[in-house]
C-alpha cells in the first residue's frame, strides 16, 4: 500500500503556496492515487489549470501542465485535448474560474462532451485575492466583499452540470478522501465530460469570516454540512433535496463524445471527398 | 496559363491557411471574417484536421492556444469587438512564447459601430492592445493575392519567432473578389516548426525550438514570469525573459518587415499607406504625376515591427509624406516619429466607411503643397 508518490511530483518546486489546513493537498493526494491506480502513462497526462489557489495545483506535479488565463482553462483544455487525443487532459479549477469568470466555458464544455475531466476545487471563496464573496459562496455566509452576509443564492455545481447537459457528474469533499479518490478515478476512466465538485476547505479565509477558523472545525464543516446521497459513491440518481449537499456521483452516462462524434465527422467528408 | 480563381479576401486567407499546414481552427461568428470560418468549417474535416466553434472569442483563442501545445498548426479569425476579447489570449500567447495566427477583420468605429463596414482603426490595437510589454508581429494586406502570401507568412513568422502574428485585414480586402494567380504546393516556402535533438531535455522557453505536450518532456507552461524551465522568475530574472522575448521582434526588424516601393526614386512627396488603402494610394500617385507632381508610394506591408528604416530612407529625401489611413490617424504617429521632422508628414483619413479614392488622396497631398507654397 505505500505507494511513492514523489515520482508525480516536482520536488524542486515545492514548498507550495497553499496554506496550513487548506483542503486542496487533499485533493491532489486523491488525484495523484487516482492517477497512480489507473496507471495513466505520465508522459501523456496534461493537468490545465486557471489562476487561483487551485490554479497553483501544476506547479508541483510532474505530468505536462498548463497554468492558463483566469476561467478558461476548460478552453485551452479542449484545444490540446482535440491536437492530441492521446492524451488524458485533467482540467483543475476553483469554484469562482468555473462558475464566474469561466461559467460560459464550463457549460459549454458540459454540453459539448469532449474527453476531459474537471475538478472544481470548491471552497466557496476566492482565497488567493483575500476571501472576496464567489457565486458558491452559501447565502448568508460572510466574505470580505459581503461583511454582512451574502444576500445572492448559491451556483449549485452539481445542478449547473446537470442542467447543462454533463454525462458524467459528482460531488464529494476533500474530508472524505477515499470517496474523493473513488470519484475522481471514475471520472478520468469515463469517456466524455466528466466534472467532480469538491468541497474543500479555506480556513484562512472562509473560516475565519464564518467562525471555523481552525482547520479541524473546517474539516468538520464539510463533514457536517454534506452528506453521501446514496449508499455507495458508485450509485447515481438526481441529488435529493436536502438542507446538506449531496455527495456522489449523479449521472454516468455513457455516449459518443465529442472526438469520436468528430473523427465521425472526417470519415464522412473524406469519403465524400474522394467520391467528388 | 497558370491556375487562376476568382476568390474573395476571406476565402483566400481560408485557403492560404490550409497551405500552410494549418490543422486546428478555432473561431466564433462575426462579421465581417465569418467566411474564413465557414470555409474551413467545410475543409478541415475533408483533410482529416480539426475545426471547432467556440463559445465566445475569449473561448477561441484559449482553444488555438491549447492545440498549440497539443501539438498543431493554429488559426482563429474575427473581427474587432472579438478581437478586443482577445486581448487576454493574445498576450498569454506572447508571454508563453507560443505560434498562433489570428486574423482580425477590421470594422468600423468602436464597441459594435458598423459591422458592414471596413475600417483600418485597429492597428495600435493589434500592436499594443493587450495589457504589458509584449512581442507581436502585424501584417497587413492590400489585394486578395496578397491576403493569400501574407497569410502563409504569418504561420511562418509564428512559428520561426515562437510568436502570435495578427494578419491586418479589413472588410473591403475581406470581401473584394479578384482573379489571382492560385499558387501551386510548394510554391510558396512553408516553414516547419523547430525540433530539439533530445526532447528529454527540451526547455520550453529561451529557445526557438519547440515541442508539444506527450512527447516525453514534461514540462510547465504559465502566464506568469517565467525562466526557461516555465518556472516563476522576478526581479532581474523577469526583465530577462521579457528583454529577451520582446527582443526577439526589435532585434530581427529588418528580416521581418517587408514593403512594397511604387515611382519612389525621384519622388519629392511619398504617400505612405498600407492594407486596402495601398491600392488608392497607388492610383494617386498616378494622378499627381500626371499633373507633373514627383509622388511615389511606400506601400508598408508589415506593420510591427515598424519599418522604420524604410520609412526613415523615404523621409530624407522627400518634401513631404503623406499617409492615408480609414481612421482618424493611428499608424501615422509612427510614421512621424520615424521622419523625425526629416520631412513634413500629413494624414489623409476617411472614417465613414468607404474606401479613401484616388482623387481624395491625390487631393490631400495637393492641398498640402498649396500651404507649403
Amino acid at each position: 500500500m505505500s505507494e511513492d508518490y514523489r515520482r508525480f511530483l516536482r520536488l524542486n518546486q515545492l514548498p507550495h503556496v497553499w496554506c496550513p489546513g487548506c483542503g486542496n493537498g487533499m485533493i491532489v493526494k486523491s488525484l495523484l492515487e487516482a492517477i497512480n491506480e489507473l496507471r495513466l502513462d505520465q508522459d501523456r497526462v496534461v493537468v490545465v489549470s486557471g489562476i487561483g489557489c487551485s490554479g497553483r495545483t501544476p506547479f508541483v506535479l510532474d505530468f505536462n501542465t498548463m497554468h492558463t488565463t483566469h476561467g478558461r482553462a476548460i478552453a485551452f483544455a479542449t484545444g490540446i485535448k482535440l491536437a492530441n487525443p492521446e492524451l488524458h487532459v485533467i482540467v483543475v479549477m476553483g469554484d469562482g474560474d468555473a462558475s464566474a469568470i469561466g461559467g460560459n466555458h464550463f457549460i459549454h464544455a458540459c454540453r459539448r462532451n469532449l474527453d476531459l475531466t474537471a475538478l472544481v476545487f470548491n471552497n466557496g471563496i476566492y482565497g488567493l485575492t483575500g476571501g472576496q464573496l464567489a457565486p458558491t459562496t452559501p447565502m448568508g455566509k460572510r466574505s470580505t466583499t459581503s461583511l454582512g452576509g451574502s444576500i445572492e443564492p448559491a451556483f449549485d455545481l452539481v445542478r449547473l452540470a446537470l442542467g447543462a447537459g454533463a454525462a458524467f457528474v459528482a460531488r464529494t469533499t476533500s474530508f472524505d478522501h477515499k470517496q474523493c479518490t473513488s470519484l475522481i478515478k471514475r471520472a478520468i476512466s469515463h469517456h466524455g465530460f466528466g466534472v467532480v465538485d469538491v468541497l474543500t476547505s479555506c480556513p484562512t479565509y472562509f473560516g475565519r469570516m464564518n467562525d471555523v477558523a481552525e482547520p479541524y472545525d473546517m474539516v468538520h464543516y464539510l463533514r457536517d454540512t454534506s452528506a453521501p446521497a446514496h449508499d455507495s459513491a458508485c450509485d447515481h440518481g438526481p441529488p435529493p433535496d436536502t438542507s446538506l449537499l449531496p455527495t456522489g456521483i449523479f449521472r454516468d452516462e455513457e455516449r459518443p463524445d465529442y472526438a469520436v462524434l468528430y473523427r465521425q465527422k472526417i470519415a464522412a467528408a473524406t469519403s465524400e471527398r474522394r467520391a467528388s | 496559363m497558370r491556375p487562376q480563381r476568382l476568390v474573395q479576401g476571406n476565402e483566400a486567407c481560408a485557403h492560404a491557411a490550409l497551405y500552410a499546414g494549418c490543422n486546428f481552427y478555432a473561431g466564433y461568428p462575426i462579421t465581417p471574417s465569418s467566411e474564413v470560418m465557414e470555409i474551413l468549417a467545410q475543409e478541415m474535416p475533408r483533410r482529416g484536421r480539426v475545426f471547432i466553434q467556440m463559445e465566445d472569442e475569449i473561448a477561441s483563442i484559449s482553444a488555438i492556444i491549447g492545440a498549440a501545445w497539443g501539438g498543431a498548426r493554429v488559426l482563429t479569425a474575427t473581427s474587432g469587438p472579438g478581437f478586443s476579447l482577445m486581448q487576454e489570449g493574445l498576450g498569454y500567447a506572447a508571454i508563453t512564447e507560443t505560434p498562433c495566427v489570428i486574423v482580425n477583420c477590421q470594422r468600423w468605429g468602436p464597441s459594435t459601430g458598423q459591422p458592414t463596414k471596413g475600417a483600418q482603426g485597429d492597428v495600435l490595437q493589434a500592436i499594443w492592445g493587450t495589457h504589458g510589454d509584449h512581442p507581436v508581429i502585424v501584417l497587413t494586406a492590400s489585394a486578395v493575392r496578397d491576403v493569400f502570401d501574407m497569410t502563409v507568412r504569418a504561420f511562418n513568422l509564428a512559428e520561426e519567432y515562437r510568436v502570435p502574428v495578427v494578419l491586418l485585414m479589413d472588410e473591403m480586402v475581406a470581401h473584394m473578389r479578384e482573379n489571382i494567380d492560385w499558387p501551386e504546393p510548394g510554391e510558396i516556402p512553408v516553414f516547419e516548426r523547430r525540433k530539439p535533438a533530445d526532447p528529454a531535455t527540451f526547455k520550453p522557453f529561451g529557445g526557438d525550438e519547440f515541442v508539444p505536450f506527450g512527447t516525453g518532456a514534461r514540462f510547465h507552461v504559465t502566464g506568469l514570469a517565467h525562466g526557461p524551465e516555465g518556472f516563476a522568475v522576478a526581479d532581474e530574472n523577469a526583465a530577462r525573459e521579457l528583454k529577451r522575448m520582446v527582443g526577439k521582434i526589435r532585434d530581427n526588424v529588418l528580416k521581418l518587415t517587408m514593403v512594397d516601393r511604387y515611382r519612389l526614386d525621384d519622388a519629392t512627396i511619398a504617400l505612405v499607406a498600407y492594407g486596402i488603402t495601398s491600392r488608392p494610394a497607388q492610383s494617386a500617385v498616378d494622378l499627381l504625376r500626371d499633373q507633373g507632381i514627383k509622388a511615389g508610394l511606400l506601400s508598408l506591408k508589415t506593420l510591427w515591427p515598424f519599418p522604420d528604416d524604410a520609412v526613415r530612407e523615404v523621409a530624407r529625401r522627400v518634401e513631404t509624406i503623406v499617409v492615408p489611413e480609414l481612421n482618424l490617424g493611428q499608424l501615422v504617429r509612427e510614421i512621424e516619429r520615424s521622419a523625425a521632422g526629416m520631412c513634413g508628414v500629413i494624414h489623409v483619413g476617411r472614417v465613414d466607411g468607404h474606401l479613401l479614392t484616388p482623387t481624395q488622396i491625390a487631393q490631400g497631398a495637393l492641398q498640402q503643397e498649396a500651404v507649403r507654397a
